[in-house]
């Protein structure tokens, strides 16, 4: 696998390479063989980890992911996305998304998203998993909020759209407050999956970090979840909460 | 020049004595250039004179050195030396420059400000194949000119480490300036992480490096000075451009140990002078980033030439430079010590040096100047009052009165500038409408300047709270005008954009690579270059190869340079006397911007 995802790589950085190269506008006196005077579209990568914490709501503990990875060019990026959660005392979780996509630099703050993704659950009880082809934007928005945003479409052709929106406040030069809101809307009723028709469940947390360097923040916060109309009535049967209220400690970490 | 020789070898005397005992003591004597202990003069082993040339033997390697207490192996040295050691020429002679490369790396060597035919110029791939290791590059040119210069690398980012020095040109005509003693005061940024991981991180972490972030504090700070409605409407300008007024230099005082003649503060660099003596300091701004602003608290220095071409002396206590500018200045020192002092534009750190009767001495350092941050002008939309709660695009300004009056629609050919008439107007390009293509120069520009203006006679952002004279371009006035009084028969215009969420920049939103050819001037024709910056930063553009008539406002006595910084939402014009065959770099000489892609070959057809 990490084999062909590198022969793949290979092949499109050459490709791209090259034709930066035959577009070069070196003088007209520059002969085929020289460098070029600068390498302005090199490629470069990143791994985020935004948030890597445990939530605590009563006696209910879990551990939690959000991640992105990245690896291209300025415009065009091979753009990596999870985010999961895992019960500690059942060890049971889901994968809410493994998204691989294809990100183009479309304006100057937006990036439009297309590729596909993988949910599913792991843990003790039977498994499950779909798929889904995503198209969506990532960008900064005006007023500096990072925006993540994605309409999917399941395998089972169940459609559904979500927004993820942070926002910095900056207290000193490291100490940051990070409010952050997000939210699901379901075009359908997928029972199995605990979704329903409607705005599913509204997200909202606050996170106070220390950046220790740009790249290493500790940080502390609490996070609330309510689910709204069909979802809510769903959850209610299945005898699960409709409202968590957590404290959070995490850490977001790049490199 | 008698009267100068004699002050000179008095003082390498002395010069020599005080930098024994200096060496003994620090040890850094291998690492100090000859000029930074004094000896401006040409009597070194790399340096002979046959045939009325002066022929240099440079070696660039790999030098482990102490940077103010710790020890780095990256240093790129010349001849051992960072700064690499002084070049002296002698105009109307020829110099030849035979540089080895002993590094595993190919080089470069780029003579920056002298003109010369374009094969000599030195920048890999636009007039050479580079020098590869191991080999030998002669560089072979007349010296037409005389001034202050520099030089240094065009590859990659060997100029952050150390691969720069200074350039004298010593005129055929003795200058009609005099002084008994000078130095060279070569200002540089250091860092200790390889520069590639440098731009690495400017390129996934916008911010990166800036701690002067505006804060939740900050706001409140606002609200207190101005009120809430115009605290408010302020945040809500930057806020909708998502631009932040806090953005002045991309790498700062956080990554960078600033240098005097390769000296930190700590090691304290010295020039000594006599009592009475009057004293020429030559400023090169050999920094990859850094803006500086040098001052010499108490002592009024005489500007004299800018970028090596001669000036009309003008009297001033500060003067900002612009990375690869130069500025020599004349100065009287009145007490046995006085501090050279020079801040980074964002006051995140300074080098100091002193200027001393003798050796140990030293004076106050003044405490840098308060941190701020850029106004209005910056977006490019006109002088605005804020307090008045103006909003966006609404122009009151001077520029838009004077657009109205040409009366013309955005389709103003730019052949109908008013041309050489200038000591009428202000400057030429003054009110014209401004176009940024179709898609205003796409994703690599994050903003655009509606209504650029002229910034000359505005020292810059820093300058707040300051009650004493600082430089400004509008001040510059060349002695006798320049040979070619043709007006310009052609404009052509390039805008300086960027994007620094993915840390792009270009001209007119377009990267280096993303261009499909050079941009043409037609030898023999005088053109006007306009430039527009529609970015948030400052950018000193540097032309190869020809000069650019900055049009000041000075009419035929506009100053002429090699590199011109503009302000954000700035626009200004040069005239050019295209006399110089051949293909020619044109780019923003912040290193990083540069190797971003805000480069152009200018092909002389």
């Amino acid at each position: 696998m990490m084999n062909r995802i590198k022969r793949v790589t290979g092949i499109s950085l050459f490709t791209l390479i090259a034709g930066g190269a035959s577009a070069a506008g070196t003088g007209v006196q520059a002969e085929p063989d020289w460098t070029l005077p600068v390498h302005d579209d090199e490629v470069f990568g990143q791994v985020l980890f935004d948030r890597l914490e445990y939530q605590r709501d009563g006696n209910d503990e879990i551990a939690l992911w959000d991640a992105q990875a990245w690896l291209g060019k300025d415009r065009k990026r091979l753009w990596i996305e999870t985010e999961g959660e895992t019960d500690l005392s059942t060890e049971s979780g889901e994968i809410e998304n493994f998204d691989v996509q294809y990100s183009y630099r479309l304006d100057a703050f937006w990036d439009i998203q297309t590729g596909l993704g993988a949910q599913s659950t792991f843990g003790p009880s039977p498994n499950e998993e779909r798929y889904s082809a995503i198209i969506g934007l990532q960008g900064l928005a005006p007023y500096w909020f990072e925006v993540d945003t994605n309409l999917r479409v399941t395998d089972d052709g169940d459609v559904s759209y979500d927004l993820e929106a942070e926002y910095d406040w900056l207290l000193t030069q490291r100490l940051v407050l990070q409010g952050r809101g997000e939210t699901l809307v379901a075009f359908s009723d997928v029972e199995e999956w605990g979704v329903g028709t409607g705005i599913n469940n509204i997200g909202l947390g606050l996170r106070l970090r220390y950046q220790f360097s740009r790249e290493f923040a500790p940080y502390i916060g609490v996070s609330y979840t309510r689910y709204l109309g069909n979802t809510k009535d769903l959850r209610e049967r299945e005898g699960e909460d409709i409202e968590s209220s957590s404290f959070v400690a995490g850490v977001r970490w790049w490199f | 020049m008698s009267q100068k020789d004699v002050g000179r070898g008095f003082s390498r005397r002395r010069l020599i004595q005080g930098t024994a005992a200096m060496g003994l003591l620090v040890g850094f004597d291998s690492i100090m250039p000859a000029f930074a202990r004094g000896r401006l003069d040409n009597s070194n082993v790399y340096h002979t004179v046959r045939d009325g040339a002066d022929i240099y033997d440079m070696t660039i390697a790999r030098t482990p050195l102490t940077i103010g207490s710790r020890v780095s192996s990256q240093p790129i040295t010349i001849n051992g030396t960072l700064p690499a050691p002084l070049v002296r020429l002698k105009q109307g002679r020829e110099a030849i420059m035979r540089v080895t490369n002993r590094m595993d790396e190919p080089t470069s060597i780029h003579w920056h400000g002298v003109l010369l035919p374009f094969q000599m110029d030195g920048v890999p791939g636009v007039s050479f194949p580079g020098i590869k290791p191991g080999e030998t590059f002669e560089y072979r040119f007349p010296v037409k000119q005389h001034g202050t210069y520099w030089y240094h690398s065009h590859s990659g980012f060997q100029e952050q480490l150390g691969h720069y020095g200074p350039i004298i040109i010593d005129p055929v005509e003795p200058e009609p300036v005099a002084y008994d003693r000078e130095y060279v005061v070569v200002l540089s940024d250091w860092t200790f992480d390889a520069p590639g991981d440098v731009f690495r991180n400017l390129k996934v972490a916008e911010g990166y490096y800036n701690y002067n972030q505006r804060t939740v504090g900050d706001f409140f700070k606002d609200v207190e000075n101005m009120g809430w409605g115009a605290a408010w409407s302020k945040a809500d300008m930057w806020g909708k451009m998502r631009m932040s007024p806090r953005d002045i230099l991309d790498v700062t005082g956080s990554e960078y140990t600033y240098l005097m003649n390769g000296s930190p503060s700590a090691t304290n660099w010295t020039g000594l002078f006599r009592p009475g003596e009057k004293i020429r300091l030559r400023f090169i701004n050999a920094s990859a980033m850094t803006f500086f602003d040098v001052r010499i608290p108490g002592l009024p220095m005489t500007v004299i030439s800018a970028d090596g071409q001669p000036v009309r002396p003008v009297e001033t206590d500060e003067f900002r430079i612009g990375v690869a500018e130069t500025y020599d200045v004349i100065v009287e020192p009145t007490d046995i010590a006085h501090t050279v002092f020079a801040q980074s534009q964002d006051r995140s750190g300074f080098v100091r040096g002193t200027l001393a009767s003798r050796q140990g001495l030293e004076a106050p350092v003044p405490p840098m100047y308060p941190r701020t941050e850029r106004g209005m002008a910056a977006m490019g939309m006109g002088a605005m009052d804020m307090k008045g709660g103006m909003k966006m695009g609404s122009g009151m300004d001077t520029a838009h009165g004077q657009m109205k009056m040409n009366g013309h629609g955005a389709k103003m050919t730019k052949m109908d500038a008013p041309s050489d008439k200038v000591s009428l107007s202000a400057v030429p390009t003054a009110g014209l409408p401004i176009s940024h293509g179709p898609d205003n120069h796409g994703p690599g520009a994050a903003m655009v300047a509606s209504k650029p203006q002229s910034r000359l006679d505005d020292p810059g952002v820093g300058f707040e709270t300051v009650d004493h004279r600082v430089l400004t371009y509008a001040q510059l006035q060349s002695i006798d005008g320049w040979p070619d009084k043709r007006p310009a028969e052609r404009d052509v215009e390039l805008h300086l954009t960027g994007n620094m969420e993915r840390y792009m920049w270009s001209f007119d939103g377009k990267k280096f690579s993303e261009v499909d050819g050079p941009v043409k001037f037609y030898h023999g024709e005088r053109l006007r270059l306009i430039l527009v910056n529609d970015s948030m930063m400052d950018h000193p553009i540097h032309l190869h190869g020809m000069w650019m008539e900055l049009e000041t406002g000075a009419g035929e006595y506009r100053p002429r340079k090699h590199t011109i910084s503009l302000k954000p939402g700035e626009r200004v014009s040069a005239l050019i006397t295209v006399d110089a065959p051949g293909d020619w770099a044109f780019h923003c000489h912040l290193l990083y911007h540069m190797e971003a892609g805000m480069f152009r070959v200018v092909s002389v057809v």
